[in-house]
């Protein structure tokens, strides 16, 4: 009745990938629907549980082995013998299935890093990952969130998963960038903005002509924090920088998708990139954003630049400019993590690692690692660290009593030579 | 029906406080559910008795996609969990995994630490014990009691599979 009535609403990005892999013509918010998926992700923390419960229904075979993806990047290299065996788990799986994608040691990278750079996610694609930072692909264009180990296992038997279509919110960036600023500050910003609840159950829709100032790096960055927010998917309307990056790497089709302009949203919010400035979450929230400038005397006892959210080349450039020709301060431990071999040989290419070598930071393989408190950086009682991670929840680095800082790059670089947390320009001029 | 001592934590309760990721090499539930709430409160293991239940503020197990949550809390002993809103993936696991759990601002702001607190899953009516008053729920509907006595959606399902195969026999 509402089409005859010329009331039907156009839908949003988000909407059109679910409808096109339901076999519907369209969805709406709320309705409860069951979509293929192309890509089910899992680590060697939620692939282990998935896998219990797959030899546990029985079924022969996986639905698809070109499909499912199983990246050991938490606790690896492994740390201990607890986590060989979980490792083990998902090699061994791979072996009986011939699991297409999976990753050894010598060629795994951080999971959020790797699969795009590969090529194993794609714009207009449905991924679901055991693992709450796979929203990171919805900078490709593609619907992607995270699930638990159960739904990893239903979609590893069915190739299937259900979703409840999300409300989205639009967020529409307009200005200039200020010097240094990236993605990372700009969702930094915005989750200060809207807290850590402020898009919970719903999509986050990245739109407006800041973006253009904002590389693919940035972008996985901004899509990675997502979660941050409490949102089911963060996504971007595929563009030109969307296209440069994936041409070269898709091994398969794709489809770029976009909002009609009579799209419903639950909420927009505009967001004026002129005023924003370098930006640092404090404990124990994201959402604790505040203006680098603001941060007075906030000594660092360690600062780990990688991550699903910083990791990439562009990151590791960024931070070897500042650190070049500097030394990391007395008594602090800078850790560099490259999230992908790829990444790390390119650094390696381009001379960072012996900028971070000589500045003396050490050089991590690719791991999550200290991230999430695994290994290679955990924090002492009492000690503070700042990351270009995703978290700074209690404990998220060690110690319950440890407290962990948030920022892009640039700022961790600069405040590894300083030893306490500054702005870039403030040791570069 | 679930009774028990209610224990009450803040807002933005998140995986990280609930397991800390230092134990996730292992999956065992045993083994989770000693460390369960940890770093939100180190005695919580200790002093919770079987069946007490958790009250959260706003966003409870927000962060990372870890079942090792709910699991831990169920393992634990906890009855179910109330809490002001939950994040998305951590409502969805704990369903998954058989954990009962009820949204009710009212109930989380004004149940306190030590209540004696009665929850009916039919009809989603909050009792307080201690002080009398009482809060509404939504009722878990029939499926999902069904699957949360199953043990969780893949017990569910497995438990599903083979009934309907007997059928067919």
């Amino acid at each position: 009745m509402l089409e005859l009535w010329g009331l039907i609403m156009g839908m949003t990005i988000s909407e059109k990938i679910l409808a096109a892999h339901s076999g519907r013509d369209r969805v709406c918010p709320g309705e409860l629907v069951i979509a293929n998926v192309d890509v089910a992700l899992g680590n060697d923390i939620t692939a282990p549980i998935a896998i219990r419960e797959f030899e546990q229904t029985g079924v022969k075979n996986v639905f698809d082995r070109d499909k499912i993806v199983l990246v050991p990047d938490h606790f690896t290299p492994n740390k201990d013998i607890a986590s060989a065996e979980q490792c083990k788990i998902l090699r061994d799986f791979a072996k009986k299935y011939g699991i297409t994608h999976y990753f050894e040691i010598g060629e795994v990278g951080i999971e959020h890093v790797l699969l795009p750079e590969q090529g194993i996610v794609l714009p207009g694609e449905i991924i679901i990952g055991a693992d709450s930072h796979t929203c990171t692909y919805g900078a490709l264009g593609a619907f992607s969130t995270g699930v638990g180990s159960t739904d990893l296992a239903a979609a590893m038997i069915g190739g299937k998963a259900w979703f409840r279509v999300p409300e989205s919110i639009k967020f529409i960036y307009t200005g200039k960038l200020k010097k240094w600023v990236s993605g990372k500050d700009l969702i930094l910003y915005t989750i200060g903005k809207i807290g850590v609840d402020g898009a919970l159950y719903k999509s986050m829709e990245f739109t407006g002509p800041a973006l253009k100032y904002v590389d693919m790096a940035g972008r996985f960055s901004m899509a990675n924090m997502a979660i941050e927010a409490g949102a089911k998917n963060g996504i971007f309307i595929p563009d030109g920088i969307t296209e440069e990056y994936v041409s070269v790497r898709a091994k398969k089709r794709y489809t770029f998708y976009d909002s009609d302009s009579d799209a419903s949203y639950s909420d927009v919010i505009k967001i004026n990139t002129d005023i924003i400035d370098l930006q640092v979450a404090c404990p124990n929230l994201p959402e604790n954003t505040k203006p680098v400038g603001e941060l007075k005397d906030v000594e660092l006892d360690q600062v780990v630049i990688g991550s699903c959210t910083n990791g990439r080349i562009e990151d590791l450039r960024v931070a070897a400019g500042i650190m070049k020709g500097q030394k990391v301060a007395k008594y602090l431990r800078c850790i560099i993590i490259p999230g992908s071999q790829k990444v790390y040989l390119n650094a390696l290419d381009e001379g960072l690692i012996e900028v971070f070598i000589k500045a003396g930071a050490v050089v991590s393989a690719p791991t999550c690692g200290p991230c999430l408190g695994g290994h290679m950086g955990i924090l002492a009682s009492g000690e503070k660290a700042l990351a270009t991670t995703n978290r700074n929840f209690i404990g998220r680095m060690g110690h319950p009593k440890s407290k962990v800082y948030l920022s892009g790059p640039a700022v961790a670089a600069a405040s590894a030579v300083k030893g306490k947390i500054i702005s870039p320009e403030e040791i570069l001029k | 029906m679930f009774r028990g001592k209610a224990w009450k934590f803040g807002n933005d309760i998140n995986t990280d406080e609930i397991i800390p990721a230092r134990y996730l090499n292992s999956s065992d539930p045993d083994e989770l559910a000693k460390h369960c709430m940890e770093d939100a409160a180190p005695d919580f293991p200790a002093k919770m008795s079987k069946g007490d239940i958790i009250i959260g503020g706003k966003n409870f197990g927000c962060g990372s996609s870890r079942e090792h949550a709910p699991i831990a809390i169920k393992a634990a002993g906890i009855s179910c969990v109330i809490a002001h809103s939950f994040a998305r993936i951590f409502f969805r696991n704990a369903f998954n995994m058989g954990l009962p759990i009820f949204c009710c601002p009212e109930a989380a702001r004004n149940i306190k630490e030590g209540d004696e607190i009665q929850v009916s899953p039919e009809t989603g009516l909050i009792e307080n014990l201690t002080d009398g008053k009482e809060y509404r729920a939504q009722p878990i509907p029939e499926f999902m009691r069904n699957l949360i006595k199953a043990g969780g959606l893949m017990k569910y399902v497995a438990a599903y599979t083979k009934e309907k195969s007997e059928k067919e026999k």
